[in-house]
């Protein structure tokens, strides 16, 4: 029934770990290795499709592909640095909005709220979390955009705007389907991803810090500023870079509120413009020829690439500092 | 010589006037403190005298309550989420539990160094030390290396750490070393009291006996509090010793306090003499 | 080496504040209220987001809007009939596909999984996870709507979200799998159980609850996500349970009816984001209610 014989070196190998004889557990066995592999079939699936269909693009325009902005299915010249621009642009708004934000919100959640208090508020905020990409969408579209567009921008506008160096940041009309307009909701996207991380890295800090610091006379501020967040850190970069990976890859939110009609980089925040995600959403079904097919799959590559690499990297600086893997915690429910 | 006996159930009565040659005043005076972890009462009707620039053991057995009383001395033990304390501790004739007293002053006036050595890892050892002194401001520009130095020999830890204070982390060294920074941390604020809740139980004899040497130098200019598990290291290193010790209904009370000496070799309770003879605990 | 205070100075120090201490605590002050302000303003969004849902959407709801299929452009009426039933039958497929994939996988990691691969496996499911949809979406059509089927179906859009479903699934089932205490493997072995009894008969069970929740859980992101199903189901203004056709889908219904400059068609759009997210509250609910309903009884 039981073969100690080969794998395993202590105990548990024998509950689990490679073992059993009997033919009812090696059908068994089998079965739970396919569905196993079944996973990184699928990612090589992923990567080996995506690859074999932008390879023309690829091939045709090499590196050019990220450094020219001009999109024009009908000449067939495709450049994709406009909505790199703007995914880049958006993504680094979210993430300087909802970054101190997020972190706060933590902050209050595990160091400054009583229980009773904390776990609704944290429960609250994970909810966000749940609410799908398109409902952002729809209310960004008929509640934030024209928000921004009849207040907020124009205040922007008066105040910054004249400012020298940012103000070229907010300049020109404020239509309300901009790049500022995407990185807000991008913001509130990610918020429940930094606090919820945030949060677990700051249960991770050992109390004996915290106390040590109080022991010589702190106030709870100086107490999280000097001893809490520098050893959390890198955790809390994870926890930032994790919540950029997520809003990297958000299209039905952005797609309904970043305008999807410029190619244009320009330096304005209030300027239209696409994203990766929101350039592929929009334009996959209309394309008729196969190297603009290949130019959207290749869109795909790039984006499968940086979010993957992302993720890797922030999951790294998380585990440093919770000393385990991170799993449930960056998804939503 | 300050001796307070206090017997259950029975009100607590005023301690009888010094009596020796160099009777020591003493620094800090804790009247009727009790303290709790939300309804559960951890210790019950305190009071005993600390005496200045002397050694005060607390021992008895785990459960008694003596890391809470000791957290109460510099009102640490309302950090923890539910906890409070009530009662009377006297420094310098001013209750630090007024309302008009904020707990951060007290910590700088009342130090501690914990059971686990907890420097900050993510700052040098030199950081460290004068992580208190850069809260609190007391100290002129240019002062800060000199007052670090001190600090650091006063705590015997200079010589080990000179040639690397500004480089290595605090996290670095060896957990003897890492009790010899924290207690050199502490020191750097100059503290008039020093709590010290059992700081050698997560270390080897070797270093424990570091630290007792180290004790006894400091007491010179400090006044220490130090609470134990330990009833060999209480005989060597205090001048006087409180007994704790909770009863079936898990509360702390004091059973007796004393000179060590006397505690030690010729206790008034019976239950002071079954702790030490270890009968129990 | 300087002394220690006199008495005097430290009952001052106890009972004044120094001046540098005022603004201390005034920066502890100014601390404590920004993040105070940060946690009323994360909630306060949340609260502005489903209340606008309920307020938009109530309007729209009616017999008509469960039961009848979209009508043409600028005609006033009709419902989203077709893409409710379009997304249970996708969600369905979705989880046949899924469901038994991610045990299957989170039974192997648990149970089995010692070496070099099950680390890989563990990370490459981390790996999915984090992978942004509309990417799914295009690997699953140029699998299945391109080569295989030849058009856009229901069933590629199945597929895409089963992608979706798999690593929430194996998730949440490893964890709870490691949960159950190795003393109830040891005693049922001991017994001369076989391995593979012992997991389908004492370890799983135990587990149920946990599992159910996982897969609960992972239906309802699966049920909001809509970039994916544009790319594969495309979507369907007609009543379609065939799964080799094009199907309708809630999300991508909203996502219609929302680009429309009709009000009409807008308020539709709102009514369809209504019903989603009683769905999805409707699922999470549920698995909250399996949890407590398990440890209630044990």
């Amino acid at each position: 029934m039981l073969t100690t014989a080969d794998e395993g070196l202590d105990d548990r190998s024998l509950i689990h770990g490679r073992g059993g004889g009997d033919t009812g557990d090696r059908i068994f066995h089998a079965l739970v290795l396919i569905a196993a592999a079944i996973i990184p079939l699928t990612l090589a699936g992923i990567v080996v499709l995506l690859l074999l269909d932008a390879l023309p693009a690829l091939s045709r325009y090499g590196f050019g592909f990220l450094a020219s902005s001009t999109w024009d299915p009908v000449t067939e010249k495709f450049g994709a640095a406009a909505y790199v621009f703007g995914t880049v642009v958006t993504s680094l708004i979210a993430l300087i909005l909802a970054t101190p934000i997020g972190v706060a919100c933590a902050l209050f959640i595990a160091e400054y709220a009583p229980r009773r208090l904390g776990e609704p508020v944290g429960f609250l905020i994970a909810l966000l979390a749940a609410i799908p990409s398109i409902i952002y969408g729809l209310w960004g579209f008929f509640i934030l955009a024209p928000a921004m567009r009849s207040a907020v921008e124009p205040f922007l506008k008066n105040t910054l705007g004249n400012v020298p160096v940012i103000g070229a940041l907010f300049s020109g009309p404020a239509v309300g389907r901009d790049l500022l307009v995407a990185g807000v909701i991008l913001a509130i996207m990610i918020l429940p991803t930094i606090t919820t991380v945030s949060r677990e890295i700051l249960r991770a800090v050992p109390n004996t810090q915290r106390e040590g610091m109080l022991a010589l006379g702190a106030t709870r501020c100086e107490t999280i500023q000097k001893a809490v967040l520098p050893y959390a850190r890198s955790g809390i970069a994870g926890a930032a870079i994790l919540g950029l990976a997520r809003a990297l890859g958000e299209t039905m939110a952005v797609t309904m509120v970043i305008g999807n009609s410029s190619t244009q980089i320009r330096a304005s925040l209030f300027t239209p413009g696409y994203t990766l995600a929101s350039a592929i959403a929009n334009q996959f079904t209309e394309a008729d020829k196969a190297i603009y097919f290949s130019a959207i799959v290749e869109l795909a590559l790039v984006l499968l690439l940086v979010a993957g690499a992302m993720n890797v990297v922030a999951r790294l600086l998380v585990w440093s500092v919770a000393r385990g893997p991170v799993g449930s915690a960056t998804r939503a429910g | 010589m300050i001796g307070v006996q206090v017997p259950r159930e029975t009100p607590v009565t005023t301690p009888p006037a010094a009596e020796t040659e160099s009777g020591p005043e003493p620094r800090v005076v804790v009247r009727d403190l009790n303290a709790w972890y939300g309804t559960h009462q951890a210790i019950a009707r305190i009071s005993l005298d600390i005496a200045a620039k002397h050694v005060t053991a607390i021992i008895g057995p785990s459960g008694c309550g003596k890391s809470t009383f000791i957290r109460c001395l510099n009102r640490m033990h309302e950090v923890t989420p539910t906890a409070r304390a009530q009662g009377s501790v006297e420094l310098d004739g001013v209750n630090i539990y007024a309302p008009a007293v904020d707990p951060v002053r007290v910590r700088r006036v009342v130090g501690m160094v914990f059971q686990k050595p907890n420097p900050f890892p993510m700052m040098t050892i030199f950081d460290n030390v004068v992580a208190g002194l850069l809260l609190n401001g007391q100290y002129r520009r240019g002062e800060i290396d000199t007052l670090a130095e001190q600090a650091l020999r006063q705590a015997a830890l200079w010589d080990e750490v000179k040639d690397v204070w500004k480089k290595a982390s605090g996290a670095s060294l060896s957990g003897g070393q890492q009790q010899r920074l924290c207690i050199a941390r502490t020191l750097a604020v100059r503290p008039e009291i020093i709590l010290m809740d059992e700081p050698c139980s997560a270390l080897d004899p070797i270093a424990t006996y570091r630290i007792e040497e180290l004790i006894g130098q400091l007491k010179e200019e400090f006044t220490i509090a130090i609470v134990t598990h330990n009833m060999q290291q209480a005989s060597r290193v205090s001048d006087y010793t409180a007994f704790m010790l909770a009863e079936e209904d898990r509360i702390g009370r004091l059973v007796e306090f004393g000179p060590t000496s006397k505690i030690f070799t010729n206790p008034t309770e019976r239950r002071t003499e079954d702790y030490i003879t270890g009968r129990f605990g | 080496m300087a002394t220690t205070a006199p008495p005097a100075a430290v009952a001052s120090l106890l009972l004044r504040a120094q001046p540098r201490d005022r603004g201390r605590q005034f920066a502890d002050l100014v601390a404590t209220g920004l993040v105070i302000v940060s946690a009323v303003v994360g909630v306060l969004v949340l609260v502005a987001i489903l209340a606008y849902v309920a307020i938009n959407g109530l309007p729209a709801l009616n017999f008509a809007f469960f039961t009848e299929r979209p009508l043409p452009p600028g005609e006033v009426g009709g419902g989203v009939a077709p893409a409710i039933v379009g997304t249970l039958m996708m969600l369905a497929t979705a989880g046949l596909i899924g469901v038994p994939i991610g045990i299957g996988t989170a039974i192997y990691l648990a149970e089995y999984g010692r070496g070099g691969f099950a680390r890989t496996v563990s990370f490459i499911v981390d790996l999915i996870a984090g992978l942004p949809s509309i990417v799914i979406g295009v690997f699953v059509w140029a699998w299945l709507v391109r080569s295989v089927v030849g058009h856009f179906n229901g069933l590629a859009g199945g597929v895409a979200l089963a992608i979706v479903v798999i690593p929430i699934v194996t998730r949440t089932v490893e964890e709870t799998l490691r949960l159950v205490p190795d003393p109830l493997r040891e005693a049922s072995l001991a017994l001369g159980t076989p391995r593979w009894k012992t997991i389908m008969r004492i370890v799983l069970p135990t587990a149920r609850a946990g599992i159910m929740t996982g897969v609960v859980l992972s239906l309802a992101r699966a049920g909001g996500e809509t970039a994916p199903l544009l790319l594969t189901a495309l979507g369907n203004q007609f009543f379609s349970l065939d799964l080799l056709q094009p199907m309708a889908a809630l999300p991508v219904q909203i996502y219609n009816y929302a680009r429309a400059p009709y009000p009409d068609w807008q308020v539709k759009a709102w009514g369809g984001a209504l019903i989603l997210i009683v769905l999805i509250a409707a699922l999470s609910g549920l698995s909250r209610w399996i949890l407590t309903r398990r440890f209630g009884r044990t």
